[in-house]
This record gives C-alpha cells, structure tokens and sequence, in this order.
C-alpha cells in the first residue's frame, strides 16, 4: 500500500520504533539517538511532501486509504439520507448522493465514489459512472433548486465508464446535460476536488460557482496514461503526461480553473484523517457563508462569467 | 480519447497545396475508389452528389468549405472572429509547432468556421468543424469560437446551427480545453433561455468532449447516415471491456435507435431540411 517515495520515510519510522523497542525491553537508553532519527524523519517528510512531482501528486491523489466522498458525508454533515435512483432507468452507485445538515444549513450533496479497497471499489465501479449516475446527479440538482438547498460536490474519478451499456445509454447527452442545467442552477454550487479528477466525467459534477481543490489532488482533461497513449502511442509514458498535462492543484489556480487551494495535512489527507476533515470544513463554511449573501441572478451570472472566461486565446 | 478512428480512413490524402485552401480527402485524379463498397467512382460524379457514394451511400468526409458550399445560401456566408488565434498556454511540448504546420498543410486558421450566414432565406449562426486540424479536437479557440457564435445569435436573435466532428479534446491544452466543454453548454443554456433554436448535426465522426457538451444539447439533433458518435471511441471501449463490438455500434442509425438523434438525414437532402425547420421556427 505504501508509494515508493514514501518508503524511505516508513523504513527510518520502523527504525524508530525498533530502538523504542529496544529501550523498553534492554533498559538501554536511544533517548539520543532517537531523537535523532525523528528530526531526520521530519525533516524527509518535509522534503518529499514540499517537493511532489505531478506523478507523485497523480499517486498521492489515488491512495486507496485517501477519504471518500462518503467519508466527508459521515465527517463534515449530519443527518445524511443517501437518495438513490435516476427515475429514468437504475441507480448507479459510483455517484453518492443525498440530503444532509451541514452547520445548521440544510443541503445536497452529490459526489463519486470509490471505494478504500477492491470489494469496495468493484462495487462502486471505481467511482466511474454511467449515465444514470449523472442523470441521479441532475435530479437530485433540480430538487436542491427547487426547495433552495445549497449544492456540494465532491469530485473523486478517473473518468465516466467506457462501456457498451453507457454509450446506449447515452454517456455524452448525461454529461452534457449535466453541464448546461449546472451553469444556470439558481443555488449556490461548491465543488470540492478530493482525489482524481478525470475528463468529462469529473467536470460533470464540476459547474460550481467555486471549486476547491485539496493540496495533492488532481484535475485533468484526461488521466495520463490515456493521454500518453493519445500523443505519443505510449500509455507507459503517463509520467511525462503527467508533467505536461498541468494536472496539479497549482496549476489549475495558476490557470484560473480553481479558486483555492486546501492545505493536506503532511504526509497528504489519508495520513491525519482529523486534520484533514477540519481543513476542508474551514473553507466550505467560509465559502458557503460567503454564497448565501449572493442574489439568485448574482449566483448566476457570476457562474456564467467564470467559466465563460476560461480558455486562452490569442 | 476516440482519435484513432481518424487513423483509419487510409484513403486521405490531404496534400499542401500553397495558398489555396481547397483541401480533398479525395485524391485528386479523375477517379476515386469508394472506400465502403470498392466501386470506382468518377471524380466530378461524386462531387455533384455531394460526394456521397451512388452506389453505398458512404457520405465521404467533407472539409469546411465543402461544407459551407453544400448548406448555405451561395455568397451569405460572413465570417466572424476571424483575429481568435491559438497560442500554448501550457508550453506543451511541439504545440506551436503542430499548430502551424497543420495551419499549412489544411489552410485553415482552426479546428472550426464560424459566422453568418441564409439558408434559403432564413437568418443562421453557423459553425463548421474540421476533423483534418488536429480531429477536430476541441482547444480554446474552438470553445471560444462556438461561444461567440451562440452569443452572436442571441444578440440578433437568430438561431443556431453547428456541425459537429471531433476526437474530442485538444490534449495539448490540457484543462482549459476540458473547460470548454462547460463554456459552450453553459452559453447554450443562455440561448436556451433566450428561447431560440439549435440545431446541431453530427458528422462522421463525433466522440468525446464535443458529444458530452454542445453536440448533444440541440433542440433538434441530426445525424449524416452512418456517422461515427459517441462518448468513448469504439477502440478504447474494446480495449475496456476485451471483446470486439458489434457491427454497427455507435453508428448514426444506432444512436437513433437508442434514442440519442432525432433524425439521420442524407447529405443530399440536408440543406432542404434545414430549410424546413428554419422555417417552422420563424415567428
Ligand atoms: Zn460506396
């Protein structure tokens, strides 16, 4: 489970606790030696984490132990009720979603979901939707309108599913529609990206008047090993993609894309599960708080703007 | 995600020539081999039919000229935005370079042709997508241009038309081409809210970005017979699931099946449909 650049930092941790070990059952005293190793612990930690690639940062935001959207659902919100079905034809688990109180305030939520190890994700469909989910998703949007409920969406996807039933079912026309009714929706839209953000399938739930985006996650038009096999007939090349792609959390600020970036604990969001909830939950309530002020036709024009301006041109 | 479909059509060959702009995915010469059906097809035969096959009814890709030639009113196209050029915004590798050489070699400025135009009378904001810039991927100016098009119609309240053929998304522009995808279908629902009509046509082929956002959204969605369209390219989807797909699958004729397009419409008859709904919208 562990990544690779993150091995030398859990071999100097064993080390560590080897000569605590050692102190407890010899009576000898590491205290100094110890304390040694610590500060060089830190001190890598520190080093890997302020320096990632945007490779790493494509591994960090995959982790299987990295929260999920349910995860911030049982976190961050009470009284969550998970709604199901699109009424059109099923319900697709790789989309969560529900009504739930958060500080008080009643809202939907809406969000992909993967799954913390196979069973989990095979069930989840790796949180790779088909129509229907998107289709539940716009459902569950016209309802928030319709009763006034703020929106929050979690995005976590390598990408809509590529199968026969999803192209009979009419992948593009979900997506698409998905983004024309959220860029008019007369609520406020938050978008949170968690994890991996991949292609059509990501910005489907992804048409907020904010998006926020956690330190090591991802944002891409498509994942890098599909990309590579696009540009260079060589999905092994997914590393060089990767740094082409312009796919981290900086580079979308950097490019407008985002609005702000949320810090991760060090060690990234799976490694202080606590630290990460309330860093997240600080900018959702400041954020929230500040589109509750905003009129209907503020709300939406202010959407249209954003993403009417996004593209460079000469 | 879809691009290698463009791969197969071995027959094109599209050769720089100067300044004109007049590209053919027919090989120049006096004849022509079908590409379906293998019959040998007589050059200024098949361009008088539209360059849709007398004996199959393979509807050969058209460049955009072609296009504009074969829908509008003769002389009432006005181009608009033509100053719009791509840059790098990310400095990915040898994009500048593609840029200009694939500017060279089809004589066009980008993937799409936008501006005014009549159909038999009736006011249109038009645009035309060219699968030979780059398949007609889907970068800023591409995004830009269907924008500035949908917000022209608006403004004059006329109503819209665009042609759709894609692999999807311009790689090389990496997120900002993804966000075109919400800019053209969010300028839609503006159009939508104006209460005036789209019509969107599908061409051979259309998959990825440009079906999950604007090609997918008109009032009335057309189809040329046989078209190519979908989310995912057939390749990919193979490769998804290991198994081979059936003969016909995403076809225009299939996406009607399912549901997806109101109707396929032979390229012969395609201007005088687009007449009729025009006109049926008029007030
Ligand atoms: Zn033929």
């Amino acid at each position: 489970m562990a990544l690779d650049f993150e091995r030398p930092l859990l071999e100097l941790e064993a080390k560590i606790e080897e000569l605590n070990r050692f102190t407890q059952e010899k009576g000898i005293d590491f205290s100094e030696e110890i304390a040694l190793l610590e500060k060089k612990s830190r001190d890598m930690k520190e080093n890997i984490y302020s320096n990632l690639s945007p490779w790493q940062k494509v591994q960090i935001a995959r982790h299987a132990a990295r929260p999920n959207t349910l995860d911030y659902c049982k976190a961050l919100f009470t009284d969550f009720l998970e709604l199901h079905g699109d009424r059109l034809f099923g319900d697709d688990p790789a989309i969560l979603g529900g009504l739930a109180r958060y500080k008080g305030i009643p809202i939907t939520v809406i969000g992909h979901l993967k799954g913390h190890d196979t069973k989990e994700n095979v069930q989840r469909n790796f949180g790779m939707a088909h129509p229907e989910g998107y289709r539940k998703a716009l459902r569950l949007m016209k309802q928030a309108e319709k009763f006034g409920r703020p929106v929050v969406c979690f995005i976590d996807t390598a990408g809509a599913y590529c199968g026969m039933g999803a192209e009979e079912r009419g992948q593009g026309e979900a997506i698409a529609r998905n983004l024309m009714a959220m860029s008019a929706l007369k609520v406020p839209i938050i978008s949170v990206v968690i994890g991996e953000g991949g292609s059509g399938g990501a910005l489907a739930l992804g048409v907020a008047n904010k998006i926020l985006m956690q330190e090591h996650a991802i944002f891409s038009v498509s994942s890098p090993e599909a990309a590579a096999s696009i540009l260079w007939k060589d999905g092994s090349k997914a590393k060089e993609a990767a740094e082409a792609l312009n796919l981290t959390a900086e580079d979308l600020l950097r490019l407008g894309v985002i609005d702000e970036i949320l810090p991760e604990p060090l060690g990234g969001a799976h490694s202080d599960l606590t630290a990460t909830y309330s860093l997240l939950d600080e900018a959702l309530e400041r954020h929230l708080k500040e589109l509750l002020q905003q009129s209907t036709e503020q709300l939406v024009e202010m959407r249209y703007a954003k993403f009417r301006s996004m593209g460079q041109t000469g | 995600m879809a691009l290698d479909i463009f791969r197969k059509t071995k027959y094109v060959t599209v050769r720089p020539e100067g300044n004109q702009t007049e590209k053919r995915d027919i090989p120049e010469g006096l004849w022509v081999k079908c590409p379906r059906c293998n019959e040998i097809l007589y050059t200024k035969e098949l361009e008088k039919n539209c360059k849709v096959c007398q004996k199959c009814n393979y509807h050969f890709r058209l460049n955009v000229q072609e296009r504009i030639r074969m829908t509008v009113d003769e002389g009432s196209f006005q181009e608009l935005d033509h100053e719009l050029t791509t840059i790098n915004p990310l400095n990915f590798p040898n994009y500048s370079e593609k840029i200009a050489d694939v500017q060279e070699t089809t004589g066009l400025k980008e993937a799409i042709l936008a501006g005014e135009a009549t159909i038999e009378g009736n006011p249109v904001m038009i645009g035309v997508m060219d699968s030979h810039f780059i398949m007609g991927s889907m970068g800023s100016v591409v995004g830009e241009q269907i924008a500035r098009t949908i917000e022209k119609a608006i403004e004059r309240r006329c109503p819209v038309l665009l042609f759709s053929t894609s692999g999807g998304a311009r790689m090389q522009e990496g997120i900002l081409s993804l966000m075109q995808m919400a800019k053209t279908s969010a300028a839609l629902a503006k159009l939508d809210e104006a209460g005036l009509l789209f019509i969107s046509v599908f061409t051979d082929p259309t998959t990825g970005g440009v079906t999950a956002s604007f090609a997918s959204l008109g009032d009335i969605i057309i189809a040329e017979p046989g078209a190519l369209i979908g989310f995912t390219g057939p390749r990919v989807i193979e490769q998804t699931i290991r198994q081979k797909l059936p003969e016909g699958f995403q076809r225009a004729e299939f996406m009607r099946q399912h549901g997806m397009v109101d109707m396929i419409i032979n390229r012969l008859k395609l201007r005088d449909t687009l007449a009729k709904i025009l006109s049926l919208h008029q007030v």
